[in-house]
């Protein structure tokens, strides 16, 4: 978002001046002293239960009261059942990313050739990512009912054979959770995508046009090439939401149900610590969480690093 | 984002073209507004008439819903939780990190690229991992089913995204007007209160647009450290109020209404930011 020729040039000037200015003016811990508030929210919010949770998991009572530690917690949860599907549940809802990424590949693309009425389309695909998830959640439960608009739907169009109890069969209820979850972020990867469009400069792409080149060909050759580090960036803030921010999706929509068939991770630990009141089971299911994440964004970068420079996160 | 325009007619696509573009953009339109438009129809009909149809807007609107909602639920309780809660917490974590990231941005000092780039990659720490520990700390001191429990929560949550954008824009400021204040004398403090403040109205919108969003959208937290009924915030009220009311369905729709307006109004005046807000964090 920041104008690229002012960032360019300002950092060099200052770098180099401003050591000087500031061991005039500023006493060497006034820096700290502006980042003090924000480091104590964060002590007390992130590094602290980050400490406590792995403190938690490894926790175990002792059968002479009191407690001891070990990986009683962990052994516990590699042998629950509900476990293994939350890890597979969490693992499924992944596919959604590619759909996600190639649907909003398209309407950006569509959206960016400006035809009329582009920014009543544009407003309109964006709406529902600004929706809370559990109203979003609570509006699909009616329309997934028995009697919900989409049964109706396909009754009317003469498919009744494909009606379906969307979320309350253990089969369908994962795929159905996941299309609510593309309806929502779908937006955001829309307009993600169209602002890096925007900025795409054109002659590349006239060119490609003169030498004939059709719409597919254009955009497979020309504009997704130049789009690679923001669709790598979605892609990478998709799968995290996919492991860490679906809890209220599920919670809204089936309470992990029917039985397991929509326990996921997030789910598993909610449950754990607060319906079962485990909290060391729960720790341990977040410690292996945590590190799946880590894993994963270290990965990124690592794979970020090695073509070209440049920050990740969300 | 600001080079925009005069990419259409570089274009030139086919009749054919845009006719197929409007039709899988109005379909899609019409799937990401049907959701809202049930939501908005189903609010105003009574039980009745809503099932005998779910698609037409209602014949006999009825304000019926609304009424009782406000009467049975404690919704206007909820929503009055839920903005001291997204106010409080936003404008906290705004001005602190406003002060974060002027150190982060201005100053020269040891740590501190480790300290942006430690801050900035929490934004990828589920807060499920977090919510345990915190839960047990907030009993503890005995601040469950109080505002500020959430509050303090919500506030350390979202200063990463909020330093991370701050200190971005800081850094693209011209450093000379800021450079000749101190030279007058002004002290740092009074330089980031009277100048770059004042200056920076887009990056402290956006922040602030951003997080009142995922603050007043927030499930996970709320639901757990506000159990009691007065202290819920509206959307994990809203869930509550869904079990309660379940085969009622117009209720539940009115419910949910009541919590969308105020983001949708949010989203009318600030839409700009937000978009802002989202597209920033893709970096470059």
């Amino acid at each position: 978002m920041t104008p690229a020729s002012t960032s360019e040039k300002g950092p060099a000037v200052r770098r180099r001046e401003r050591p000087k200015r500031s061991r005039l003016r500023n006493a060497p811990w006034t820096p700290y002293l502006y980042l003090l508030p924000a480091a104590a929210f964060i002590a007390l919010v992130f590094i602290y239960p980050l400490i406590e949770v792995v403190r938690t998991s490894l926790q175990v009572p002792a059968a002479t009261g009191g407690t001891s530690f070990g990986f009683t917690n962990y052994e516990f949860m590699l042998t629950d059942p509900a476990f293994r599907q939350a890890v597979l549940h969490n693992l499924i809802l992944l596919l959604s990313v590619p759909i996600m990424t190639v649907l909003a590949l398209l309407f950006s693309l569509l959206l960016w050739e400006q035809m009329r009425g582009w920014k009543w389309y544009r407003a309109f695909i964006f709406t529902p990512y600004i929706l809370a998830i559990p109203v979003v959640g609570l509006t699909f439960i009616y329309l997934y009912s028995a009697d919900g608009i989409v049964n109706t739907a396909l009754e009317a169009l003469g498919l009744g054979f494909l009606t379906r109890d969307w979320l309350g069969d253990p089969r369908l209820v994962l795929p159905s959770i996941m299309s609510v979850i593309i309806y929502r972020e779908l937006g955001f990867g829309t307009i993600l995508f169209l602002a890096r469009m925007m900025s795409i400069p054109t002659e590349l792409l006239d060119a490609a046009k003169t030498e004939g080149a059709n719409w597919f060909q254009v955009h497979r050759y020309v504009t997704i090439p130049q789009m690679r580090s923001v669709i790598e960036f979605f892609v990478v803030v998709e799968v995290i939401t996919m492991f860490s921010w679906v809890f209220a999706y599920v919670y809204t929509m089936t309470k992990g149900g029917p039985g397991f068939s929509s326990m996921i991770l997030e789910f598993y630990i909610w449950q754990n610590a607060f319906e079962f009141q485990s909290p060391g089971i729960a720790s341990a299911v977040a410690v292996v969480l945590m590190v799946a994440i880590s894993g994963l964004i270290f990965l990124q970068v690592r794979v970020r690093r090695d073509e070209s420079g440049g920050d990740a996160e969300h | 984002m600001a080079a925009t325009r005069s990419t259409r007619k570089a274009k030139g696509a086919s009749r054919l073209g845009t006719i197929l573009s409007h039709a899988v953009l109005i379909a899609i339109s019409i799937v990401a507004l049907y959701p809202i438009y049930y939501m908005v129809i189903t609010a105003f009909k009574n039980r009745q008439e809503y099932l005998s149809s779910q698609f037409l807007p209602p014949l006999h609107p009825t304000l019926q819903n609304l009424r009782e909602a406000i009467a049975q639920g404690d919704l206007l309780h909820w929503m009055l939780n839920s903005v001291i809660v997204t106010a409080v917490s936003v404008l906290a974590a705004t001005a602190a990190a406003v002060l974060a990231a002027y150190a982060l941005a201005r100053m020269q000092f040891p740590g501190r690229d480790t300290i942006l780039s430690g801050i900035v990659s929490l934004m990828v720490v589920p807060p499920v991992v977090l919510v345990v520990p915190l839960f047990l700390l907030m009993v503890h001191v005995g601040l469950i089913n109080t505002l500020p429990s959430v509050i303090v929560v919500y506030v350390g949550l979202t200063i990463p995204l909020s330093v991370y954008l701050l200190t971005n824009f800081f850094q693209a400021l011209p450093y000379e007007i800021e450079e000749a204040a101190r030279i007058d004398g002004c002290s740092p403090l009074g330089v980031l209160w009277r100048i770059v403040l004042p200056l920076s109205a887009p990056a402290l919108l956006t922040s602030i647009v951003v997080n009142a969003f995922w603050v007043w959208n927030e499930l996970l937290i709320a639901l757990v450290f506000l159990q009691s009924n007065e202290s819920r915030t509206l959307v994990a009220g809203l869930t509550l109020f869904q079990g309660q009311f379940q085969v009622n369905e117009p209720l539940v729709m009115t419910g949910a209404l009541i919590a969308t307006i105020p983001m949708l109004l949010l989203y009318l005046f600030g839409a700009r930011f937000f978009i802002r807000g989202l597209v920033a964090g893709s970096g470059k």
